[in-house]
């Protein structure tokens, strides 16, 4: 086994001690070591977006960052954005769209969504594809994801 | 009384679990003490291996087992769908790019990566058969060994063969022939969620974790090749993310099941994203085709050679061949027709079913020359597809059955939606296609409906929700009947040891096979209720009136639940519901049966073309899908758009491409690409033709693959009017297309 290292980070509000190997990923470090199993791992190498968190205000792909990497960092993922059992307007939006087919995606999808608005919180439907062009969805071809995202912009104003 | 369920875009039952990220896929089972499990594959296609050493990987810390051929039983057992052609573990040779030749089991992921780095495999690369031609040849190597197969074909690469048609084409004229040769690659399904199995002796049985399509199948596969009684087989299947026909059949779960039982502990393997590209494909077609049309764009007669090229192992991609081809004369009338087929197989990875099981493959021909035949004659190419389709009623294949629907419609709703004969913009064109695909042949679904003494219901049904909605659809089906919300139906699925038996998730035949067992279980409910209320109130079984959740017994009417909380007081208890819809095997047809139904589709699109760079920009795309009655119009839509938009990926840009070693060097996301959000058509529209004539409840029919049947040919025929090029290969790049345009100036 290879050498551990201790970190902190806070995940969604909480604060985190974690014992981690060198070459673990934050992703495995979420899904594995705290259980956060809502962020997804697909293609494990920053090309499909399964794995999009906040860092602080910006979506980065757990895949990429090493746990060791993380320390100190405030991280979001999925299970944070809602409060408690209440829906986030963002979430509720992929909902009311019918954006959502298998679903798989729609986690990375969200928080990317989510860090577009942060940035972004009147966006156009270019910069809304532009925003998401990180993320990838087999099943349902955009158009609702989309429609989502600028829903959520129109509540928010 | 509730509000009807049917025709209401109700929100998809598991929709907030996805958004919040509670849903378990079955890459977040955690299973206590499991194992890991990772493969060891060699770097070419095909090669005879000449030893195998695992000692040095059984030397490192945490492992547990590594498993050759030689540790599974003699003879190999094999496995497969049609044909039980494949091995657990390669034995003797490698066949495709990824055929794993060892497993490893550890503690950690890292222990059985670097374990099975050391197991060191001694071979010897053989050349391998990759292409059409190549296998046709008749000096080429045989892919399979001809012991493991019976028949004509046994001591060739034609793994089967099929002849279609009839009349007499020989006989037939024509004032116009096209005749061409039609190319479609090999493509993945990618679906987002890789592909996931675990397993874990259990009791006197084994459990089998897996993400797949037909958990029925699966468990009694797992139970012949283990050698154990079907009841002693558990296959938990969560919802997958993402199949599109790639998770149909076995892949990896015997192997799991065989490290399972030899651990004594559960096992996880989870394949990469690159290892799923070299588990799964779309069929391979190579078509020459020779269309006959009388002078005023009759067909007169279609002559068609087709060669599905398959991988190293029969899978479900041979019945993908047979079920696309019994189609290729498209939903046309035509008089005389011969088709003759070909199965081959080659040292690729295994073709298995991909949404549209062969029919964009074959609508890439058939409209392909109808465009090319309008272009010749003059005709218009949208009135050139009104003459030829068939009409309800008529057949598109001699003796089977006819059209089931109003197809001209479904045209004519397309033709003006994307704005056909309007004037174009430069660089323009438009194009429309049309396609028909069979649905389910035979095949057995059954339900159990259980209605709570609180009015709820519970629906046992063995479908799998694969992003498609078949809970939600499920939900309203049961709450419609019954009269409920769908929130206060729980359907229960994803498990062959609690839902009762599902023949298949696949060929859009949910709705119509599960659906109808499931109001036929529903209906099972309501005559039992009907009985309670004719003996609680001591009545004949005319006096009472049922209408969904309510009852009449003279003037006073009750609830469902009303009625339970009387009927069953003191001991309590609910009402237990069966239903079943089969469809029987036919021994005589050549598909086993005919189809339940058709799926017909109409695509516009309009397109336009930057001659700079050759890249398309779908400006407008518009799909219209005769669905018969859509219980969830926007569910319905959905799938609709995003088959759409699968079809442009492999129209634009999606194919496998194979070195001379039979390796795939696209493997991964960037490598090669599916659409994006900056991919997509400036404006999608998805239309619905509702007539209410499906076989399904409430007059619906499958629906859901029809979006990317006639993409292809529709964008192809656009960019010829804008440019003038022609195009018989897929996909579209930009290089091809530039190419094209080159070639002209």
């Amino acid at each position: 086994m290879s050498d551990t290292y201790p970190v902190r980070v806070t995940v969604n509000g909480a604060a985190r001690e974690l014992d981690v190997a060198t070459t673990e990923t934050l992703l495995d470090a979420l899904r594995w070591d705290l259980d956060l199993t809502g962020s997804k791992e697909c293609c494990a190498e920053g090309e499909c977006g399964a794995c999009t968190v906040l860092v602080g205000d910006r979506a980065v792909n757990a895949c990429l960052v090493l746990a060791v990497e993380a320390d100190g960092l405030d991280i979001t993922t999925v299970e944070g954005l809602g409060a408690g059992a209440r829906l986030s307007p963002l979430q509720d939006a992929f909902l009311e769209t019918g954006a959502i087919q298998c679903g798989f995606c729609i986690p990375g999808m969200v928080m990317a969504a989510q860090a577009l608005l942060n940035q972004n919180p009147a966006p156009t439907p270019a910069d809304v594809r532009e925003g998401l062009a990180g993320n990838l969805c087999r099943c349902a071809g955009y158009q609702r994801i989309v429609d989502a995202v600028l829903l959520a912009a129109e509540g928010q104003a | 009384m509730t509000a009807s369920q049917i025709g209401v875009s109700a929100r998809r039952v598991g929709g907030a679990d996805r958004v919040t990220g509670s849903q378990r896929f079955v890459g977040d089972v955690r299973l206590d003490n499991m194992l890991h499990v990772k493969l060891v594959t060699l770097d070419c296609a095909r090669a005879r291996i000449l030893a195998v050493d695992t000692s040095a990987a059984e030397r490192v810390d945490g492992v547990r087992a590594v498993l050759t051929a030689a540790d599974l039983p003699d003879p190999m057992p094999r496995f497969g769908p049609v044909h039980q052609d494949r091995p657990v573990l390669a034995v003797g040779e490698t066949k495709f790019h990824g055929e794993p030749v060892a497993a490893v089991a550890a503690e950690t992921e890292e222990a059985a990566d670097e374990a099975a780095a050391l197991v060191r495999v001694t071979f010897e690369e053989l050349p391998a058969v990759l292409t059409v031609d190549a296998a046709l040849d008749p000096g080429a190597p045989l892919v399979q060994d001809p012991c493991l197969r019976t028949g004509p074909h046994a001591a060739t690469n034609t793994l089967r063969g099929w002849d279609f048609g009839w009349g007499d084409v020989d006989a037939a004229t024509a004032e116009c022939v096209v005749e061409q040769t039609y190319t479609f690659p090999m493509v993945t399904h990618f679906a987002i969620e890789p592909h996931v199995f675990l397993a874990a002796a259990e009791r006197d049985g084994v459990t089998v974790w897996s993400a797949i399509q037909h958990p029925y199948l699966l468990q009694s596969g797992i139970a012949k090749l283990l050698d154990l009684p079907i009841a002693k087989v558990r296959v938990i299947a969560p919802d997958p993310g993402g199949a599109f026909g790639g998770k149909q059949h076995a892949k990896f779960e015997p192997l799991v099941a065989f490290l399972a039982l030899r651990t004594g502990r559960p096992v996880r393997l989870a394949l990469t994203l690159a290892q799923t590209f070299q588990a799964v494909r779309r069929t391979a077609y190579q078509v020459h085709m020779r269309t006959g049309f009388a002078a005023d764009g009759t067909i007169a007669f279609q002559d068609v050679e087709c060669n599905g090229l398959l991988g190293a192992y029969a899978d479900i991609g041979v019945r993908v061949v047979s079920k696309s081809t019994y189609l290729m004369c498209g939903p046309y009338r035509v008089p005389d027709a011969r088709v003759h087929v070909r199965a081959l197989l080659s040292h690729t990875p295994p073709a298995t079913a991909f949404r549209g099981f062969g029919t964009p493959q074959v609508a890439w021909a058939v409209e392909s020359q109808m465009d090319e035949a309008a272009r010749r004659l003059g005709i218009d190419r949208l009135e050139l597809r009104l003459r030829n389709l068939a009409r309800r009623g008529e057949e598109i294949v001699a003796g089977d059955k006819p059209a089931d629907g109003d197809w001209p419609e479904s045209v004519r709703k397309a033709a003006e939606a994307i704005g056909w004969g309007t004037p174009l913009a430069p660089n323009r064109g438009r194009g429309i296609g049309v396609a028909v695909k069979s649905s389910a042949t035979t095949g057995a679904s059954y339900a159990i409906v259980r209605l709570h003494m609180d009015g709820s219901a519970t629906v046992l049904a063995g479908t799998s929700d694969m992003g498609q909605g078949a809970r939600t659809v499920l939900a309203q089906i049961a709450a419609e009947e019954l009269g409920l919300t769908p929130d206060a139906v729980q359907v229960v699925m994803g498990d062959t040891g609690m839902a009762p038996f599902d023949l298949q998730t696949s060929a859009s035949r949910s709705t119509v096979f599960m659906g109808t067992a499931v109001l036929e279980a529903c209906r099972d409910v309501q005559r039992q209720v009907a009985e309670l209320a004719a003996n609680a109130f001591e009545v004949g079984a005319d006096d009472i009136e049922l209408d969904r959740g309510t009852l009449r017994v003279g003037e006073r009417s009750f609830s469902f639940a009303e009625l339970l909380v009387e009927a069953f007081a003191g001991v309590r208890g609910e009402v237990i519901g069966v239903g079943s819809r089969r469809g029987e095997t036919v021994l005589t047809h050549a598909l086993g049966g005919s189809p339940s139904f058709y799926e017909f589709n109409c695509t516009a699109v309009e397109v336009e073309v930057d001659r700079e760079t050759g890249e398309l920009l779908i400006v407008k795309h518009v799909s219209v899908a005769d669905v018969g009655r859509a219980l969830n119009p926007a569910h319905v839509e959905a799938q609709d758009e995003g088959a759409a938009i699968m079809g442009l990926g492999h129209t634009l840009m999606e194919h496998l491409i194979f070195d001379e070693h039979g390796r795939i060097v696209n493997l991964g996301a960037l490598d090669y690409r599916i659409p994006t959000t900056k991919d997509v058509p400036l404006e999608l529209h998805s239309l619905l033709v509702e007539n209410g004539d499906g076989p399904g409840p409430y007059g619906a029919k499958g629906a859901g693959e029809g979006g990317l049947f006639a993409v292809s040919p529709a964008v192809a025929s656009a960019l010829t009017e804008a440019t003038g090029a022609v195009i018989r290969e897929l996909p579209l790049t930009a290089e091809r297309v530039w190419r094209a345009l080159d070639q002209q100036s």
